[in-house]
């Protein structure tokens, strides 16, 4: 199979308006005979739910939560980015183009990139327009900032709750088609399978989470919104449902999946304090603008950090890239972390964390200011850590935040199953190797609100629809299957529970499928990974039953996915022998340390298809095709 | 150190519910509260008896998923946080903690210690929201907004609909949760236009729900995760006055 | 009038109708201790004011319909209320610790309420009573100081005490809480609203207490 992109002809700028005229449109009077499904009610999905219904389309919407409000995409703290050039500082959507494809080290489409950058603005537009209450300046204008070392201010912000804001206003749009019914919202309801009629999809099979039942849902497009699977790696700065099962079980139906080992480690989380932490959290890299990144000189040093003198710390990020410093991309301040860590330089009870420092900003512009800046944060490690952190330095870890591997999309969003589109976090669009601050929330926003509202009507035109129902015989099938699985995570009635083998799964995975990856170890975790998925068929418990409200089965079903995505994480982590932005290869880097990529090789995007349980994927490659930007290796001395 | 447990157990929403002790050793701490029901629950998995079945999701105090009536206090002693963010440190070796869901009628129990909310929902279909539909709307800075006021409306909006006014009001009023969506629209001018049917439509949706109404005890500000004034609270009142009687 | 049964329907319009009433209570409050004043001045003063008052008794009649109505409004509606909100929270917390968020005063409105209410029912069938039908001639400063129903019986001036500084209580909360319910208690007016509210729960009850202390613990001698 040859990966089709669609990518539009013509000139970069015009592709998109291009592309919107030679899509083809649903008649208004017709779109109320279709029925979408869409599955997770984040940014993405609820922006998609609430355009949909707006245009006439009925919309199906099913999210584990309890409400579209709970989504994960509510924590994310540092902002959006737009090319408003409001503060008149050289921005351009072509900038913002650019800085994103250089952001993710030459690994996504240029065409997608560009339309990002392209309806940016009007996400902003949108957003205040809904009531999303930005930072403004004294003269009532919206304030910008600049955001994760980018050379303009860019980052539109409401406090550090942006991503709270902008989903709020999601659903407000949402709960709004909710009343005039054109939006179903099916609450604690978990999507199991996905159904194909014909080869495209058609529906889902679901449990309600409260009540067991298992139902199937026909519908004639499917949209998956259901976020990145960080969580494979147990701890990370996901949200403890956070996971992979609609996409996994897709890509088990047949769509690809791309990049899967890019994923993206946070450098400003607070460190681990024991074995029964469950999650990381994340402390906005804004406060990289002011704290200073440092370790002991000396090895091994356990003095506190005030006792430790100006002259035997080392500010290894301002060392090494004078220019940029501390505000080096967060792949690159991550890998230097655990790098001083490795080298056992790191600090604090277990060695693995570095200080992030306010001692200097403290003393320049005082505490008050900091606390107006930061006051938040600086609370939220102090009611974590115990510690505070205007006395006494911050302790930092990087931790596994994003992932930018998910789905393989077209430039229409959709998958290689047709009919299934893919939307947010959970595709693989557009954020290629690495991803720039400030541009999760607009990727979210620019599918749900932007383009699929467009592309997911060309496909309904050609495919008219109105004939699917439940009572198919694939419905069938798929929910025996479904229920098959159920009842095996229940039978095995082993003797490790779903959390023991999911931090089992997380180590393994952070080891030789985290920051830094080699041979070696990538091939060890291609036989260990196997095993645990062996053991958990053999010994996983699962108390209680189907048909309750069962939070263990709910996790033990996830992790059996995760079980067999990191295998595919680590296959394709093993494969990609260079290292681009979040993935570093050990084997790949210059004498400096520097991540060094093989373009020759390496420019496309692994598409692996899944051939059936415990067959390896199979790699189909895109490949990527630079015509407006030069590839440059980043630097950031 | 070591804690007694006093949980509330029920099986599902029909069923009767009672309170379980259980003592939970060798906690840190370091650890949440959550962490510390995690490692009991995985303790109650392998000798075989039911998990405690409890709504978390985001674990840092945002998604507002979580909420446990925790020693007769939403979300736990400290002021300002979710119970996701409360540690152990805060209470010491011996404590006995009674854990309790959120109780209200409108919040019916779903198992165990969670409850549904949806109503929540519900109220905010009513109109918590200013009519714009995708596309359309006008460059952001045409709307030009006083700074004081997009920070009282931010203030507003920081809610993150867990429901602790509603659990602690002794009225189950949810006047909190309505006031801080009416109060951050309508201090912002892209909310003017449907700004007294918005306050309408509202209250009649949470009266319609069944909370109760309010008393003005303050409770609900003292136990909000994100602080949320009692102010906004009186901006609902005048916006109900003024959208009834003007 | 549909806005006006939407009004009356919704918790917040009756919390109005709370307040306003309440507050029309509160300004009956300061004429009343107005009259009371005259007390301190001897039987001659304070019985031709109660004769002046007496002169003008179709107005007085009105106002007191009215002030009755207010009164039964108040009560009414906060039954009303109260059985809406046991409706929004039948099931009571194991543990609740609500001294640490809120004011004692203002968990127990409906105690102290019902508690001055009790106590208007006796003050109207004895003063009032008194005052109107068997007043002895106009002796209406013995009756206020006599030991019949007067604070020179111990239990009476014990009931006046005790029941004024329960409607104390009771305005400690509620004179600031109807402004919050009309919305203006924390706009620029917040401080006025708060030095006025002192008036309400704490003077004007003290005033009504420096009564039955006087003419009872003090003058009486009983």
């Amino acid at each position: 199979m040859v990966l089709d992109a669609k990518i539009p002809d013509g000139p970069l700028a015009e592709k998109w308006t291009r592309h919107r005229f030679d899509l083809k449109l649903v008649n208004p009077a017709n779109k109320r005979k279709y029925n979408i499904i869409i599955v997770g009610t984040g940014l993405a999905g609820a922006s998609a739910a609430a355009s949909l219904a707006e245009l006439g389309y009925n919309v199906n919407t099913f999210s584990y939560h309890e409400s579209p409000r709970r989504a994960h995409s509510i924590a994310a703290q540092g902002g959006i980015n737009a090319a408003k050039n409001y503060p008149n500082d050289g921005d351009s959507i072509f900038r913002l183009f650019y800085d994103t494809i250089k952001g993710g080290d030459y690994r996504s489409r240029e065409a997608n990139v560009y339309r990002l950058a392209e309806v940016s603005n009007a996400i902003i537009d949108q957003c205040v327009a809904q009531g999303v209450p930005f930072a403004r300046e004294y003269g009532g204008l919206l304030d910008n900032r600049s955001f994760g070392g980018a050379q303009v201010s860019r980052t539109f912000y409401a406090r550090g709750q942006t991503g709270q804001q902008l989903l709020l206003g999601a659903y407000s749009a949402f709960v709004r088609q909710m009343k005039s019914g054109k939006v179903k919202f099916h609450p604690r309801h978990e999507m199991l399978d996905l159904v194909l009629v014909d080869g495209h999809a058609k529906g889902i099979i679901t449990r309600n989470l409260v009540t067991g039942e298992i139902r199937s849902h026909a519908a004639d497009a499917v949209i998956l919104a259901t976020g990145g699977y960080g969580n494979v790696f147990f701890l990370s700065t996901n949200a403890m449902a956070s996971n992979a099962t609609a996409i996994w079980r897709a890509h088990k139906k047949g769509a690809f999946f791309a990049n899967p080992c890019f994923t993206q480690i946070h450098p400003t989380c607070i460190p681990l304090s024991s074995d029964h932490q469950s999650k990381l959290t994340l402390m906005s890299e804004s406060l990289r603008n002011d704290g200073r990144v440092w370790v002991p000189k000396k090895k091994g040093d356990s003095r506190s950090p005030n006792d430790i003198p100006e002259e035997e710390r080392d500010y290894y990020l301002e060392r090494i890239y004078p220019s940029f410093g501390n505000l080096v991309p967060r792949d690159v301040a991550s890998r230097r972390a655990k790098e001083m860590c490795d080298t056992g330089h790191g600090v604090g009870p277990t060695g693995l964390a570095v200080y992030l420092d306010f001692k200097d900003v403290i003393a320049r512009n005082g505490k008050q200011w900091v606390a107006d800046k930061y006051g938040n944060l600086f609370d939220m490690y102090k009611q974590i850590t115990g510690e505070n952190p205007y006395d006494v330095p911050m302790r930092i870890y990087p931790a596994v935040h994003y992932t930018m591997g998910g789905l393989w999309v077209d430039y229409n969003l959709m998958s290689t199953i047709p009919g299934l589109f893919v939307l947010g976090e959970a595709n693989f669009s557009d954020h290629g190797a690495n991803r720039l601050g400030a541009s999760a929330l607009m990727q979210g926003l620019a599918d749900g609100y932007f383009i699929i509202p467009y592309t997911i009507g060309d496909y309904l035109a050609k495919h008219p629809g109105g004939g699917t129902d439940t009572n198919q015989g694939s419905f069938k099938t798929t929910t025996q299957e479904v229920e098959e699985k159920l009842n095996q995570l229940l039978a095995v009635d082993g003797s490790q529970t779903v959390d023991e083998i999911h931090k089992k799964l997380g180590h393994i995975l952070w080891e030789y499928v985290g920051m830094a990856r080699n041979r070696e170890g990538l091939e060890k975790a291609l036989k260990l990974i196997p095993q645990l998925r062996e053991t958990f068929w053999k010994e996983v418990k699962v108390p209680g039953t189907v048909n309750e409200l069962n939070p263990e089965l709910e996790k033990a079903g996830r992790v059996a996915d995760f079980l067999e995505l990191g295998e595919l994480m680590a296959r394709d982590a093993l494969h990609r022998e260079e290292s681009c932005g979040g993935h570093f290869r050990e084997e790949y880097q210059t004498e400096e340390n520097e991540a060094l990529r093989n373009d020759e090789q390496f420019t496309y995007v692994a598409a692996w298809e899944f051939r059936g349980p415990g067959e390896p994927a199979k790699l189909h490659k895109e490949d990527l095709i630079f015509e407006n930007v030069e590839l440059t290796t980043r630097s950031y001395k | 150190m070591q804690v007694f447990l006093k949980v509330w157990r029920q099986a599902d929403a029909k069923s009767e519910g009672q309170f379980v002790t259980y003592t939970v050793e060798n906690v840190t701490e370091d650890m949440s509260f959550f962490e510390m029901l995690d490692m009991l629950n995985n303790q109650l998995v392998l000798k075989g008896e039911e998990p405690i079945a409890f709504d978390h999701d985001c674990r840092e105090g945002i998604c507002g998923t979580c909420g446990l009536f925790i020693n007769g206090r939403a979300h736990g002693p400290l002021r300002g946080i979710t119970t996701c963010q409360l540690h152990m440190r805060s209470f010491n070796d011996g404590d006995s903690i009674v854990v309790e869901p959120w109780r209200a009628e409108a919040f019916p129990v779903i198992k165990d210690l969670i409850v549904d909310r949806t109503a929540f929902d519900r109220i905010m279909s009513a109109g918590g929201y200013i009519s714009v539909n995708t596309g359309g709307v006008p460059d952001a800075n045409t709307i030009p907004v006083p700074k004081p006021k997009a920070d009282e409306a931010f203030d507003a909006a920081a809610c993150i609909g867990c429901g602790a006014c509603v659990a602690t009001c002794k009225n189950s009023s949810a006047m909190l949760f309505v006031a801080a969506k009416v109060s951050h629209l309508a201090l912002l001018p892209q909310g003017q236009v449907e700004r007294k049917q918005r306050a309408l439509n509202l209250i009649a949706a949470m009266d319609m729900e069944g909370f109760g109404a309010c008393t003005n005890t303050g409770a609900c500000e003292i136990e909000c995760p994100k602080e949320i004034s009692l102010v906004h609270i009186a901006r609902l009142n005048r916006e109900f006055l003024k959208a009834s009687l003007i | 009038m549909n806005w006006f049964f939407r009004f009356m329907n919704s918790s917040v319009g009756k919390k109005i109708i709370m307040a306003t009433t309440g507050l029309l209570l509160c300004s009956f409050l300061i004429i009343h201790l107005f009259g009371n004043l005259f007390l301190y001045g001897g039987p001659e003063l304070f019985n031709t004011y109660v004769e002046r008052l007496a002169s003008v008794k179709p107005l007085i009649r009105v106002i007191e319909v009215l002030l009755a109505l207010i009164f039964l409004f108040h009560i009414l509606n906060s039954l009303w209320l109260t059985l809406g909100n046991r409706k929004a929270n039948p099931v009571k917390y194991d543990v609740n610790r609500t001294r640490d968020n809120s004011s004692f005063f203002s968990r127990y409105m409906g105690i102290t309420g019902s508690i001055i209410f009790i106590f208007l029912a006796v003050h109207l069938s004895t003063f009032w009573y008194k005052f109107q039908i068997d007043h002895e001639g106009g002796q209406f400063y013995r009756i206020v100081t006599g030991n019949t129903v007067g604070f020179n019986n111990p239990y009476i001036t014990g009931l006046y005490i005790l029941a004024m500084i329960l409607l104390g209580f009771h305005l400690r909360h509620g004179f600031q809480s109807a402004f919050q319910t009309f919305g203006i208690r924390y706009n620029k007016y917040g401080k006025l609203i708060e030095a006025i509210a002192v008036l309400f729960w704490f003077a004007i009850p003290l005033g009504f207490v420096l009564i039955p202390i006087y003419f009872g613990l003090l003058k009486g001698g009983f």
